[in-house]
């Protein structure tokens, strides 16, 4: 009897919301205020046979807002990729660079960073914007505002390539993880997400310089940003780097390099699994709809480019350091994804599987390179994202079609711009407070120098 | 009383338990430490560099025993420990003054 009673408000409550959905639908496509209203007029306005195409645009809008999400949780990628990658005693830091990252970059690309991304009519170098207002205006809420090829409203669009900005300060917070100075990390990357990372975006989706090579028909091509998300983020974060130093005990006085191990491999695992699993908003998103075939394509190539780094960095550092090296076929992941975003819509599927191989093992070659001439980057962020952005970006003009010269041309002034805007902010940083801890704090641990707490609190 | 000191490879400690308990131990303390003897320590790689661990990961085991079970236990220590390989470990033997039982308050031999 006690069962009936429970089981009863279940479908009492479903049937009474269903009474109430009945009742509501057509009051909404007779009222005037109700949420779809704009929609169903647009409907109308613009003739029955146009019905497809609003559920074309509706569902790309769809797909958009979840690759920004998926985009967003690239962010915790990074952050325990960072963590397991580094030394315990710096995560409360690392985590709390990650923490100030996304919440900056998202507030910042609000604040300037969209308008100046994307400023409309401008010089084709560099346009400030003001702060992003109501996106939804001027039909910026239905397909008034890209049409079907940009499939999303104002709105959609934004809080897109917001999710983008923040990943290229993130990229730098690896490099320099364990003994940048919190402060002046935190100065840095606002400015850098801010306006470096966006004043170069715009050269190229802004309809800057780069997207008018060639009088507009051997422009730059970049489809999701191998340069200009990854590589401007490797160029910026190798400035940061060459002017922070080394790690202290990363060299010893003989010049031989001396690993600092990082803490957590299962860490640094998830947060692979967590970009892989992300990189298919920030590729897929890319697409700008949910068309069909363009979609398809895209996350085919994501995945096989991702899995023949995998297997390339495998094959790679397992000859060539005699041991399978997990931190190595971690980065390949990563770096086959990173040679992939640039033309992840414009390759065959036996191409992509060669931009990433090439990727998966030029990256280990690069780390082992950055290693011996002393820049240390304790999660080999510059060569993931610097190096196999380079070539992710010249690979579509081998595979995918794109004019080589304007893609060299792309490749060095975004990086030029991004090495040289890094150095000039964090050197004038450096000049004013200094960008590094001490070494007594650095061998504390930024956790207890910094925040004054432990991650793993041993004592509880 | 002696105190029994040894320090064993860590996947021999459940052996050397059982010949502990086999010879009547009734307890006994361990704690994982890390060190090296002429075994030295061996090279690992990361992320393309070498570098060597000095120290490896060993077990001490701690027993108080009376004077007359001083060589069973220490006996049944190094057999049970023994792979043969360098980096077995070693056993110590050390003069124990006192031993105090806390809940009992008791001294001596019978707080062991």
């Amino acid at each position: 009897m006690t069962k009936i009673l429970i089981k009863l408000p279940g479908p009492l409550l479903f049937a009474l919301i269903a009474a109430m959905m009945a009742g509501l639908t057509p009051a909404l496509a007779q009222e005037e205020a109700g949420p779809v209203d704009d929609y169903l007029e647009l409907v109308e306005s613009a003739g029955a046979e146009y019905a497809p195409a609003f559920d074309f645009f509706t569902v790309s809008m769809l797909w958009t807002v979840i690759a920004a999400a998926l985009v967003f949780l690239m962010h915790l990628g990074f952050a325990t990729l960072e963590a397991g990658l580094t030394q315990s005693k710096n995560t409360v830091n690392i985590l709390f660079k990650n923490v100030w990252i996304i919440s900056i970059g998202l507030i910042s690309y609000a604040v300037v960073g969209f308008n100046t991304h994307y400023p409309g009519d401008f010089n084709g170098w560099i346009s400030i914007g003001s702060m992003i207002g109501d996106l939804n205006a001027d039909g910026g809420g239905t397909w008034g505002y890209g049409g079907l090829g940009l499939a999303m409203t104002g709105y959609g669009d934004f809080i897109f390539q917001a999710m983008f900005a923040a990943t290229a300060a993130t990229i730098v917070s690896g490099a320099v993880a364990e003994r940048v100075k919190l402060s002046a990390f935190m100065i840095y990357s606002t400015i850098l997400v801010a306006f470096g990372y966006t004043i170069a975006g715009s050269w190229h989706w802004g309809g800057g310089w780069l997207s008018q090579l060639g009088g507009g028909e051997a422009g730059f091509y970049d489809f999701a940003g191998s340069t200009v998300v990854h590589g401007f983020g490797g160029a910026a974060a190798l400035a940061a780097v060459i002017i922070l130093g080394p790690r202290k005990g990363k060299y010893t006085d003989d010049g031989t390099v001396k690993p600092i191990l990082g803490h957590s491999m299962p860490l640094a695992a998830v947060g692979v699994f967590l970009l892989f699993f992300g990189w298919f908003g920030f590729n897929g998103g890319s697409v700008l709809s949910a068309n069909p075939g363009p979609l398809g394509l895209v996350f085919t190539t994501t995945a096989l480019a991702a899995a023949a780094g995998g297997i390339a960095s495998i094959i790679v550092s397992w000859s060539v350091l005699k041991k399978p090296d997990l931190s190595m076929a971690l980065n390949g992941l990563l770096a086959g994804l990173v040679s992939i975003t640039a033309g992840a819509d414009s390759v065959s599927v036996l191409s992509s599987i060669i931009m990433g191989a090439v990727g998966g093992a030029i990256v280990v070659f690069a780390i082992i390179f950055f290693d011996k001439i002393k820049i240390d980057d304790p999660v080999g962020a510059i060569s993931v994202h610097g190096v196999c952005g380079i070539w992710g970006t010249v690979a579509v003009a081998i595979f995918g079609g794109a004019n080589l010269m304007s893609q060299i041309i792309g490749v060095i002034g975004v990086y030029v711009f991004a090495f040289v805007f890094s150095l000039i902010v964090f050197g004038i940083i450096k000049a004013i407070m200094g960008v590094r801890v001490s070494e007594e704090e650095e061998s504390e641990g930024l956790d207890i120098s910094e925040h004054g707490q432990e991650a793993y609190n041993t004592n509880s | 009383m002696k105190l029994v000191v040894a320090i064993i490879k860590p996947f021999k400690l459940e052996e050397v338990k059982e010949a502990l308990s086999e010879v009547g131990i009734e307890g006994m303390t361990v704690t994982e430490v890390k060190g090296f003897g002429r075994q030295k320590g061996h090279t690992e790689i990361y992320r393309g560099s070498e570098y060597t661990v000095d120290f490896l990961p060993k077990v001490k085991v701690e027993i108080a025993v009376q004077d007359e079970a001083v060589s069973q236990a220490a006996e049944a220590i190094a057999k049970s420990a023994k792979t043969g390989k360098i980096g077995d470990g070693k056993v110590f033997v050390l003069p124990l003054e006192e031993a105090i039982r806390i809940r009992t308050d008791e001294r001596g031999d019978t707080a062991l």
